[in-house]
């Protein structure tokens, strides 16, 4: 699996991939945090970084499957996926290599904005007046919520040959579980299940996680997702066999 | 036995790709695999490589069964697929180190097989260059040196010489018979010459079904006992004066003055051709046996 990950990893790094998209993500982020009026820091007056854990799900939405959607599509159209199907590694093997390479260069976008966290900390009056419980908190929904992105890019991948039909599908598929089920649940016809209707999108479960409160029913939510996804992919990679 | 085929069928929908093949190949041998075009030639080496399930029947390689047992039976083959499938955008050493560590080989033994590969298959020079910068020729190469890089006992190479020119064939041929001599070697082909040039034994299918698996030789000799010779004279002579020989079976008229004796295998009508050309002052232009060639046999049998 190691191998997998460090192949794909350093295809990130010697295609332009993972330079545009650390670029593309802190440069929105930074222009939304500091810059831009309507969401900046300064202008709010108030030490926290809401900005960046309302941001980032969106830039995530398009840039994960950016991501992702070369994983499979481009060994089943270059046939290089013959190769790695009959070496000695199972099909598990090969997904999880795939997935925590994306996932690892989500997570490095994602870094530099401790910096921010650290000038949010310096700015605060007195300095430190910051809700570092709920900074915390939100960090870990933000890795879990790429988590989950990566996991469902890598399945649309391995469902198309073709990138961009991997790209919508996952931007899709991302869009619908991160508010999909939200704006669902508020169609007024469900009566008392739109309520479990919410729970079964992201945003309620990483809303809950950014208060700062880790609950082991969000950890666990985001674990099946991710689960779920992974399997999937495995069924897709089987069905050759079909 | 090194590679063994048991009783092998896939199924495509209602089309049988491979029929009920059963063949075995031992340690040392070098087997072609002859087969028109959707043969069943890719299916049988792809559900050997455990890419494909069979539909019933199995493959043994070294002894590992590809449906009980894939992870073991991946670890000692080698395999080049059609159309050599490579990561164009990566190194060649980087790619070659990626394959080996795949193979989980680590360190200093992975940096030494590479380097090893990388001298047998003459990439020296292009080691560092990335793959979609090189050549055809190269590329198949690399190919080769990515499914040795971990020694495999079988090496299974599914038309390692479609698309290269005269001499880059001559040279992958060698190759292959190079390292191939301590190895269980398959590969396919459409090329006879290539059968002769470097296989011990043939196994030919057609339409999924096995029609013939022998050594070159005996496949050369084909079961017949008559074999032909072309003789160019530089005028009509008479048929009946070569009709007479000792030996000959039919004369006919190939082309022109070119007339084709067709006598028994064991006995040779050139010197007596010869003589009685003397004789009668028939000026004598050409004369040669024709070979019972492979490219005849091939035809015949796939027809």
């Amino acid at each position: 699996m190691l191998a997998i990950l460090k192949k794909e990893f350093n295809g990130f790094l010697n295609s332009l991939i993972a330079y545009i998209v650390i670029t593309v993500f802190l440069v929105a982020i930074g222009m939304f945090m500091w810059v831009f009026p309507e969401s900046s820091v300064l202008e709010y007056g108030f030490a926290d970084m809401q900005t960046l854990f309302n941001m980032a799900p969106w830039l995530f939405l398009f840039l994960i499957p950016a991501i992702t959607m070369r994983t499979f599509a481009e060994e089943k159209r270059e046939g290089t996926i013959e190769l790695l199907l009959t070496k000695p590694i199972t099909d598990l093997q090969l997904i999880l290599g795939k997935y925590f390479a994306a996932l690892l260069l989500a997570l490095f976008a994602l870094l530099p904005t401790l910096l921010y966290y650290y000038s949010v900390y310096e700015l605060g009056n007195p300095s430190g007046n910051v809700d570092s419980a709920a900074v915390v908190g939100s960090y870990i929904g933000l890795v879990f919520l790429a988590g989950v992105f990566c996991a469902i890019g890598v399945f649309a991948s391995s469902i198309s040959d073709n990138q961009i039909i991997s790209f919508v599908v996952a931007v899709f598929l991302c869009y619908i579980i991160y508010t999909g089920f939200d704006l669902i649940a508020s169609i007024p016809v469900w009566g008392s299940y739109s309520y479990f209707i919410s729970q079964l999108g992201i945003s309620y479960h990483y809303n809950a996680v950014s208060k700062g409160l880790i609950d082991s029913r969000d950890v666990l939510y985001f674990l099946s997702v991710i689960a779920i996804m992974t399997l999937a992919t495995k069924l897709v990679l089987r069905s050759r066999k079909w | 036995m090194s590679v063994e085929v048991k009783n092998l069928t896939k199924i495509y929908g209602a089309q049988h790709a491979v029929n009920d093949i059963s063949f075995t190949v031992g340690q040392g041998q070098i087997l072609g695999f002859l087969g028109p075009n959707g043969a069943g030639k890719s299916t049988t080496m792809k559900i050997a490589t455990c890419y494909l399930p069979p539909t019933s029947g199995t493959v043994l390689v070294s002894g590992h069964d590809v449906v009980e047992d894939p992870i073991a039976v991946r670890r000692n083959v080698g395999y080049l697929p059609e159309h050599n499938p490579l990561y164009l955008d990566m190194y060649v050493h980087e790619y070659l180190q990626f394959v080996a560590s795949v193979y989980g080989l680590k360190g200093k033994v992975a940096r030494a097989r590479v380097q090893e590969m990388v001298e047998l298959c003459g990439l020296t020079l292009e080691q560092g260059k990335k793959i979609g910068a090189l050549s055809k020729g190269y590329r198949q190469r690399v190919g080769l040196a990515q499914a040795l890089v971990h020694d495999p006992q079988v090496l299974i190479l599914d038309e390692p010489t479609t698309g290269l020119d005269p001499n880059q064939i001559v040279e992958i041929r060698s190759l292959i018979k190079r390292v191939g001599q301590n190895k269980t070697v398959i590969f396919s082909t459409h090329i006879m010459q290539e059968v002769t040039a470097i296989c011990d034994r043939v196994v030919i299918i057609n339409r999924g079904k096995l029609v013939a698996d022998s050594d070159v030789a005996s496949l050369q000799a084909g079961g017949r006992d008559e074999k032909v010779t072309l003789v160019e004279f530089e005028q009509p002579v008479e048929e009946e004066a070569l009709q007479g020989i000792p030996g000959v079976l039919r004369v006919s008229i190939a082309q022109g003055h070119t007339y084709r004796i067709t006598s028994r295998r064991d006995a040779d009508v050139r010197s007596n051709v010869f003589r009685i050309a003397a004789e009668r002052n028939w000026p004598l232009v050409g004369l040669r046996q024709e070979e019972n060639s492979l490219e005849k046999i091939f035809q015949e049998l796939t027809k």
